[in-house]
């Protein structure tokens, strides 16, 4: 009975600490802007079918995707063998499955082990790739420390995790074999019985301590990183999903026509000077024109912001990245998601919203950063799970020019000939058809 | 050749009673860069020998507003869009053919939301279907047998509107092979111009995009650029005569590679 409720309580905490901090950045995607996405739910779930579960848009690279859908694949069917782990937690019971299923149980576990193997190897792979081969996106700047760490820390977990499963197969097999009492006669082991030889000098009271050991250490193991995938990139295991359900359905060259900015226009060109004005409701402070600071950004750009595994792609695919420039896609949503989580900080600190004189725009990214871009999409179309980085840094120039005037000299005498000669350079308007007579 | 083209205003047509059948849409480059003036007369060529019934707004067209909109001043581009839709729905503006895929975008996916709604085509897919329908004949022109031409996907048409197929068969009518670039269609690497860089110098870097672009270009072999965008045949001919070969490469929208070859220019 004992293991029982300590695993029950050990279940319940980690699965409660989990929740907890689901709700708080549940919270803070939220502190964005409204926006609603209600539209085409056939296409979306379509799209989360093809771009999230598919992983359709990861095998663009194939080696990358190749191994990532190891992992994934893994991941997600070696959870069946873990909602056995925890109900045989919960009842005290060994293999709980194994007398519903069978013979099919036994191919199950053999499958899992194989499962479990390629996993270690594609972690391997990819501990290779981001720390000894030379991948230059794994080395920019804004990878340094604790994303670097995260990165690592992911995969050795995961070797761990998938280490304890198998070890714990090899012990549960000799003591089958030996017909230790508990230990009926379940699964087949295509890998953990290479592990054998390693194990079975021991006695068969130590053997069930060991097998103990790592199904306790699976076990915990799975609830402590539960609770640290939030706190990492790794939370694109989950966001992933409802990022992709919402991704934008519009041609990538949309821009959004701003609202208030419509509103104050159809007033100058039709509004009638002399109606009556309509009953004005308080509308409280006139909100700011484009992003400065987080709270200002949609709550999709927030779940985008926390859905971002760091891979990298969209600015290995920016031509201003490319080419030197300081403006890298990857860290505006690394900064947005570093900036919310700080504002939530604050909240819990203070209970409310309080004004700390920090900013996303200034603090966290800078002009020269927004000025790069060249607007093209590469990053937008690049990333696996249609992360929108493109939204955020023309929002952001939409505050710099609308709220704070603030643009090169050259883009501001653009914006001059625009409003007086309706061209971006400065020709008269009657000049337009000049070309005509000279086309005969 | 022999014809002198007549480009009527909307004003003009209307004036006299007619409709036209598409509005070709200008745009600002190609009223007033000379480099671009020259892809606008290819296509009013095209349009010609074609037979499309077409008219021009003339000195009633105004910047559609993007470079504007994507400098972050969405006030100046939505004062743009007004005015431009008061002009186009003032003439009942059904089809418009534009010669620059920044415009194509920006009237085609933004202009809608504010009370401009038209059926709004490239002029790269434009010529493609005239071929297709055996309204243009390429005959009797240059040739291009020998040639290696490869097609720098606009972002704004390619990424953006997911057009990359009706350049690319546009092209295929020519005697010359299509080669592509190792980065294309989705992959393609921008010239560095959108987004307004056009008018403003680059932000401090190690390179120019332009000069990563015709890298690519120059790594497929490719005897001609074909183009589909003005900025683009801007910052690709600047990119080829950095590489000081301007005497072999030739940098060229689709619309003049096809008049070429169908005797037009």
């Amino acid at each position: 009975m004992i293991p029982q409720i300590i695993f029950t309580l050990l279940f319940l905490t980690g699965a409660g600490i989990f929740a907890l901090k689901i709700k708080k950045i549940r919270r803070n995607i939220f502190l964005g802007k409204p926006l609603e996405i209600k539209d085409n739910k056939a296409k979306r779930w379509k799209t989360m079918a093809k771009v999230a579960m598919g992983q359709s848009k990861m095998v663009v690279r194939p080696v990358a995707g190749f191994f990532h859908i190891l992992i994934y694949v893994g991941f997600v069917l070696i959870n069946i063998e873990v909602l056995e782990i925890i109900i045989d937690g919960f009842t005290g019971e060994h293999r709980f499955f194994a007398p519903y299923l069978g013979g099919f149980y036994n191919f199950l576990i053999g499958f899992f082990e194989i499962l479990a193997l390629l996993v270690i190897i594609a972690c391997v792979v990819f501990l290779y790739r981001r720390n000894i081969s030379s991948i230059k996106r794994f080395k920019m700047p804004e990878m340094k420390g604790w994303p670097k760490l995260d990165g690592n820390l992911i995969l050795v977990v995961e070797v761990v995790l998938m280490g304890a499963l198998l070890k714990m197969n090899a012990c549960d097999q000799i003591l089958q074999l030996r017909g230790a009492d508990h230990y009926m006669v379940a699964g087949s082991f295509p890998i953990s019985q290479f592990l054998v030889p390693f194990f079975d000098g021991f006695e068969t009271g130590t053997l069930i301590t060991f097998e103990r050991i790592f199904w306790w250490a699976h076990i915990t193991g799975i609830l402590i990183f539960l609770n640290y995938v939030p706190y990492s990139k790794h939370f694109h295991i989950i966001l992933a999903f409802p990022n992709t359900y919402y991704s934008n359905l519009k041609p990538k060259g949309q821009l959004n026509n701003m609202a208030a900015v419509k509103k104050e226009v159809d007033l100058m060109m039709g509004g009638d000077p002399f109606a009556t004005p309509e009953p004005t409701v308080d509308e409280g402070p006139p909100e700011r024109f484009g992003v400065k600071d987080v709270t200002d950004l949609n709550w999709k750009n927030l779940l985008d912001a926390y859905s971002c595994t760091e891979c990298g792609r969209c600015t290995d695919n920016c031509p201003a990245n490319q080419t030197g420039k300081l403006l890298s896609p990857r860290k505006v949503m690394m900064d947005t998601r570093d900036r919310i989580e700080e504002v939530g900080k604050n909240i819990d600190k203070a209970g409310k919203p309080i004004e700390d004189g920090i900013s996303l725009l200034g603090n966290y990214i800078t002009e020269e950063e927004l000025w790069a871009c060249t607007t093209c999409n590469a990053c937008v179309d690049a990333c696996p799970i249609n992360i929108d980085p493109l939204n955020i840094i023309m929002n952001m120039r939409r505050y710099l020019i609308m709220e704070e005037s603030k643009s090169p000299d050259s883009v501001t005498s653009m914006f001059n000939n625009v409003e007086n000669n309706g061209a971006p350079w400065a020709f008269p308007a009657a000049d337009r058809g000049k070309w005509i007579d000279e086309l005969n | 050749m022999s014809t002198p083209i007549h480009v009527p205003t909307m004003a003009q047509m209307i004036a006299s009673g007619e409709v036209p059948e598409v509005l070709f849409w200008v745009g600002c480059s190609g009223s007033f860069d000379d480099r671009a003036k020259r892809i606008t007369k290819a296509i009013v060529k095209i349009l010609a020998k074609a037979n499309v019934k077409f008219a021009v707004l003339g000195a009633e067209e105004s910047c559609s507003g993007d470079p504007a909109k994507r400098a972050g001043n969405e006030f100046l581009f939505q004062m743009q869009a007004a005015q431009n839709i008061m002009v186009l729905n003032g003439y009942d503006v059904k089809k418009i053919v534009t010669g620059c895929p920044h415009c194509f975008n920006t009237i085609k996916n933004e202009y809608p939301e504010l009370g401009g709604n038209y059926n709004v085509i490239h002029h790269t897919q434009f010529i493609n279907d005239l071929i297709k329908d055996g309204k243009l004949v390429i005959a009797d022109g240059k040739s291009f047998k020998g040639k290696k031409i490869t097609f720098h996907d606009p972002c704004y048409l390619g990424r953006a509107n997911d057009i990359y197929e009706a350049p690319r068969e546009a092209l295929m009518k020519l005697d010359a092979e299509l080669v592509e670039m190792k980065r294309c269609k989705a992959k393609g690497l921008c010239c560095g111009a959108g987004g307004a860089q056009m008018f403003k110098e680059a932000e401090p870097g190690n390179k120019e995009v332009n000069v990563e672009r015709t890298e690519d270009a120059l790594e497929a072999k490719a005897d001609i650029i074909a183009t589909g965008c003005p900025f683009c045949n801007t910052m690709m001919t600047d990119g080829v005569k950095n590489f000081n070969k301007e005497e072999e490469v030739e940098v060229k929208d689709i619309a003049e590679l096809i008049a070429e070859a169908a005797d037009l220019i």
